[in-house]
């Protein structure tokens, strides 16, 4: 009787243990995705962004603490891509056309940044730009200059780029919010524009 | 051999160095950066053998060593818990991203694996008795019909790390090693014999290990 009870109280000790783990593991049990975890970090704490040299689709230089005092909307691309690239650049126009004609040129910048550099040179931003209807003013595509600048925004952003098959990429696409202190403090789902925008409209 | 000589815990002390070679193997970077670049090598191939190298490793151990384990642990139950919680928190789609990205979290899986899944789940497995093995292995089965399936229609990626038919595909090879486990399974009951070898229980009144 004695080994059974030993046994149901180390069992008992062991549940304790792994729930708290798994706890721990899972964010309170609210986030078994490395996406979800990342979106919830993101608005517990919004993060600071690394200093990267961006190169716009007319080749001019820029920084993304240049925008600060600004908000600025980011979706990360590769102009090659057609597959979820194209919801997320709709979703990108959609914001773009939907926001107030005040706020699109002095108070939000999109920015469209490319993880593809070596292909991505500004002939490409400018068409990809074409394509979804940047203007090239308060929606800017752009790619990092210095090869290990890209690397750095990715993780903080945490973003994941994976090769695929067909020589293109995967990557969890979404829309990136980055506040006027210059931290990224929210990200939504691409099929989430409605939301991002009313986001948008009531965090002023 | 019948299949019921596999499920039965028998001592292969010479098993040890072997274990540490294919452990080693695995761990080295060329080695578990393929294993790791796709999703099924990861969870199919990789992680299964982790947990196979904890259970061989229990039966490379002698009687008083496993008596040993099985006693500090408080016994054949809490063990059975162990493997469980800890093959859970492997399961989650999280922790396969995290050991993808950081080579901290691959290491603690390394460990886990076959310290925290294999052993206790093979030091538990001959005092669970029919019934238990029965609930790990329906478990087990329904787990992975389940996730698997998850895999096959879920239009989103559930990792960062990895493509979606990689996805897919990893979520096909969950069926058919379901599949594969339940046809072992009920084989292992009808066809196989019992044990030859009863070892004498660990303490009195104590299942034998």
């Amino acid at each position: 009787m004695k080994i059974v009870r030993r046994d149901l109280f180390a069992t008992l000790v062991v549940a304790v243990l792994g729930t708290a783990t798994l706890a721990w593991g899972s964010d309170g049990f609210s986030a078994f995705t490395a996406e979800t975890a990342r979106r919830q970090q993101v608005l517990r704490a919004p993060r600071a962004l690394p200093t990267a040299v961006l190169e716009d689709q007319d080749g001019r230089r820029l920084t993304l603490q240049d925008f600060a005092g600004k908000r600025v909307v980011v979706e990360f691309i590769y102009t090659r891509c057609d597959s979820v690239c194209l919801t997320l650049g709709t979703a990108f126009r959609q914001i773009h056309q939907r926001l107030p004609e005040a706020a699109r040129d002095s108070d939000i910048v999109l920015l469209s940044i490319s993880f593809d550099p070596q292909r991505d040179d500004p002939a490409a931003l400018r068409s990809y730009a074409g394509r979804f209807g940047a203007d090239g003013e308060s929606w800017r595509v752009v790619r990092p200059l210095a090869s290990d600048d890209l690397p750095a925004l990715l993780a903080a952003f945490g973003v994941v780029v994976i090769p695929n098959a067909l020589g293109g990429f995967e990557h969890n696409a979404a829309l990136h919010l980055v506040g006027r202190d210059g931290r990224l403090s929210e990200i939504r789902d691409l099929a989430a524009v409605d939301a991002f925008l009313a986001d948008l409209e009531a965090r002023t | 051999m019948n299949a019921r000589y596999w499920l039965a815990l028998r001592r292969k002390p010479g098993m040890f160095p072997a274990l540490l070679a294919l452990w080693g193997l695995l761990a080295l970077p060329p080695v578990r950066y393929w294993l790791e670049a796709s999703m099924t090598r990861h969870m199919i191939v990789q992680m299964p053998l982790l947990v196979a190298i904890g259970s061989a490793l229990a039966h490379s151990l002698s009687r008083q060593q496993r008596c040993r384990i099985v006693a500090a642990a408080g016994g054949p139950l809490a063990l059975l818990t162990l493997a469980s919680f800890a093959s859970t928190y492997w399961m989650m789609p999280r922790a396969l991203d995290l050991a993808v990205a950081s080579g901290a979290a691959d290491a603690v899986k390394f460990v886990t694996l076959p310290l925290l899944v294999g052993l206790p789940l093979a030091l538990a497995w001959r005092p669970l008795g029919v019934l238990g093995r029965g609930f790990v292995w329906t478990n087990l089965i329904s787990m992975l019909v389940f996730i698997g399936w998850l895999y096959i229609a879920a239009p989103l990626r559930v990792c960062n790390s990895y493509l979606v038919d990689d996805q897919a595909r990893a979520g096909w090879w969950m069926v058919y090693a379901a599949a594969g486990i339940f046809a072992t399974w009920l084989g292992a009951l009808f066809v196989g014999k019992p044990p030859a070898t009863v070892d004498t229980p660990c303490a009195a009144g104590y299942p034998a290990i």
